[in-house]
């Protein structure tokens, strides 16, 4: 398969986009105006390199555009200032908004985790974190952003802005946080980017294939993080979670786009290099980090990747990582799932006893995963009856096309077995 | 995750408000549409049009059967709609309580159904 010019243009711009960024914060500062030129500079990229090559350094190109853009900008912003503040004709442009050519050129390696920190900042709201580390990290443009979101391209431009006016409105530094915040700021960072994995990720096939690009970007940006993090477990947890997961991307759905559930799934589908690489980076991780939950996650998706099939699943091991899991990180999916696995080890009668604790808890008591996990631990337990009104349950509470399809298809299959 | 927010009432009853009272309305609704497009939740939406106006299509038999009027014999029909990106169903109607229909009449919030969808 030969990589199309455009693709190769395409890879090399996000890879750039944060570096050139990074390069015009530090120079100019202006988060907020830097950002849009640098999304100017790399449209212009994408336009012109496939067709007239790819300039011999492509960075230096990038910085040189989107440093033109930006002091157009400021200069046309500095002369509406001025012409609003009449009485302040006779105020000099200030010298260092058009810096002299050929200014050193600031060290960019901690630029793409500098800008992870500032994109993903506590004071702003979860969509706009996505969306702002999508476009200022990962290069994409803000209509790319919008299809992958299902959302219209006004509404992500206005997530967007709104994020930069907050960051601009907050005087957040374009610097890395101080050493006793980083921990907690990198827990922030980790998070978005597993929330724009997942979005991807159960994305099915479909008419919306760019949302499931995502999951790829998502992978990228961890990548990034991990090179420059390599000591961290946290980091090296997730990137090894997300990878063993997409290794199972080809077998989770049926090509009419119907969800395959785990124990079913063609294992020969698998994607091995991922599952040796997800194993290597997790096993590692535990050995010599302190312990975290996208480590535990991470390792309960390799005990599963390394079962040749469902009924080889080391069960025992899968129970004693969740009761890890649930001790340090608790909560109602992670008990939801522990359920399943004492179910496999103890039987579905513990199983269920454990669900019983979630019908307390009033973000689970009504979602469809309890009423779904229910379902399945009694069909174990041999009451169909009981189960294909679970399944009838949870059918009817999913917001999902595709869970919808697969819990009515269950329900229905017990009506065959047991009429 | 998306919601549609419909809003219900009699047909003619903003017709029938006294006219400071609609422009009151309106303003309010212009408010409304504008915060929450600004916080990037309001995706879009409309007014709809007296269900007077309304078509019901049925096909039977391959033959369409196309009726005066709106489906439902309702008192209460729907006069409007939009659709809501934000995190969660408590949040949506956090957002249609401060929709000035909701003070006169009723709006209804209800998730639309995802392409998307996890294994089990």
């Amino acid at each position: 398969m030969t990589t199309h010019p455009g693709a190769r243009v395409e890879d090399l711009l996000r890879e750039l986009a944060p570096q050139v960024l990074g390069a015009l914060v530090r120079r100019y500062g202006h988060f907020d105006m830097c950002e849009d030129a640098v999304q100017e500079a790399l449209l212009a990229a994408a336009v012109q390199w496939p067709d007239e090559g790819v300039p011999e350094s492509p960075k230096g190109w990038l910085i040189t555009v989107a440093s033109r853009r930006l002091t157009d900008q400021l200069r046309s912003e500095q002369a509406r200032r001025l012409r609003e503040e009449a009485a302040a004709a006779q105020v000099p442009p200030d010298e260092s908004l058009a810096p002299a050519p050929g200014d050193e050129q600031p060290p960019d390696q901690d630029d793409t985790l500098t800008l992870l920190f500032l994109c993903c900042h506590p004071e702003l709201s979860p969509p706009s974190q996505l969306a702002l580390t999508l476009r200022a990290v990962g290069g994409l443009t803000t209509a790319q952003i919008a299809r992958a979101f299902l959302v219209p391209e006004a509404t992500m431009a206005q997530r967007i802005s709104r994020a930069k006016q907050r960051i601009k409105d907050t005087g957040v530094q374009f610097s890395m946080p101080p050493e006793h915040e980083r921990a907690a700021r990198l827990r922030v960072v980790l998070h978005v980017l597993y929330l724009i994995f997942n979005e991807g990720y159960t994305a099915t096939s479909g008419p919306h294939l760019e949302r499931s690009e995502l999951t790829g970007e998502a992978i990228r940006l961890t990548r990034a993080v991990h090179r420059l993090l390599p000591e961290d477990g946290e980091v090296a947890g997730l990137l090894a979670l997300m990878v063993l997961t997409d290794a199972r991307r080809p077998a989770r759905t049926r090509p009419d786009g119907a969800l395959v559930p785990l124990t079913e799934q063609d294992r020969s589908r698998w994607n091995r290099d991922l599952i040796r690489e997800g194993v290597a980076l997790v096993t590692d991780a535990l050995a010599r980090a302190p312990i975290g939950p996208y480590q535990l996650q991470a390792a309960i998706a390799a005990v599963h990747a390394e079962a040749a099939r469902a009924e080889d699943t080391d069960w025992p091991q899968i129970l004693a990582l969740y009761d890890l899991l649930e001790r340090i990180s608790p909560n109602p999916m992670v008990t939801l799932n522990h359920a399943v696995a004492v179910a496999m080890v103890r039987g579905p009668q513990a199983g269920l006893d454990l669900l019983e604790t979630l019908d307390a808890d009033d973000r689970m008591a009504e979602h469809h995963r309890l009423a779904a996990v229910r379902a399945h631990l009694l069909e174990m337990t041999g009451d169909h009856e009981a189960a294909r009104a679970g399944y009838r349950l949870a059918a009817r509470r999913t917001t999902s096309l595709p869970e919808r399809r697969y819990l009515e298809a269950r329900a229905a299959g017990l009506s065959e077995d047991d009429p | 995750m998306k919601f549609v927010a419909m809003i219900f009432n009699n047909p003619g009853a903003f017709e029938s408000l006294p006219e400071e009272e609609r422009e009151r309305l309106m303003t309010e609704a212009d408010a409304f549409i504008k915060e929450f497009t600004d916080s990037g939740e309001f995706l879009g939406g409309s007014a709809l049009a007296d269900p007077s106006t309304s078509k019901t299509v049925r096909l039977r038999g391959g033959v369409p059967a196309i009726t005066d009027g709106p489906f439902a014999e309702a008192k209460e029909q729907l006069a409007g709609y939009y659709v809501l990106d934000c995190e969660n169903i408590e949040r949506a109607t956090e957002i249609a309580a401060r929709d000035p229909a909701a003070r006169l009449w009723a709006v209804e919030v209800r998730p639309i159904m995802d392409e998307a969808g996890a294994e089990m």
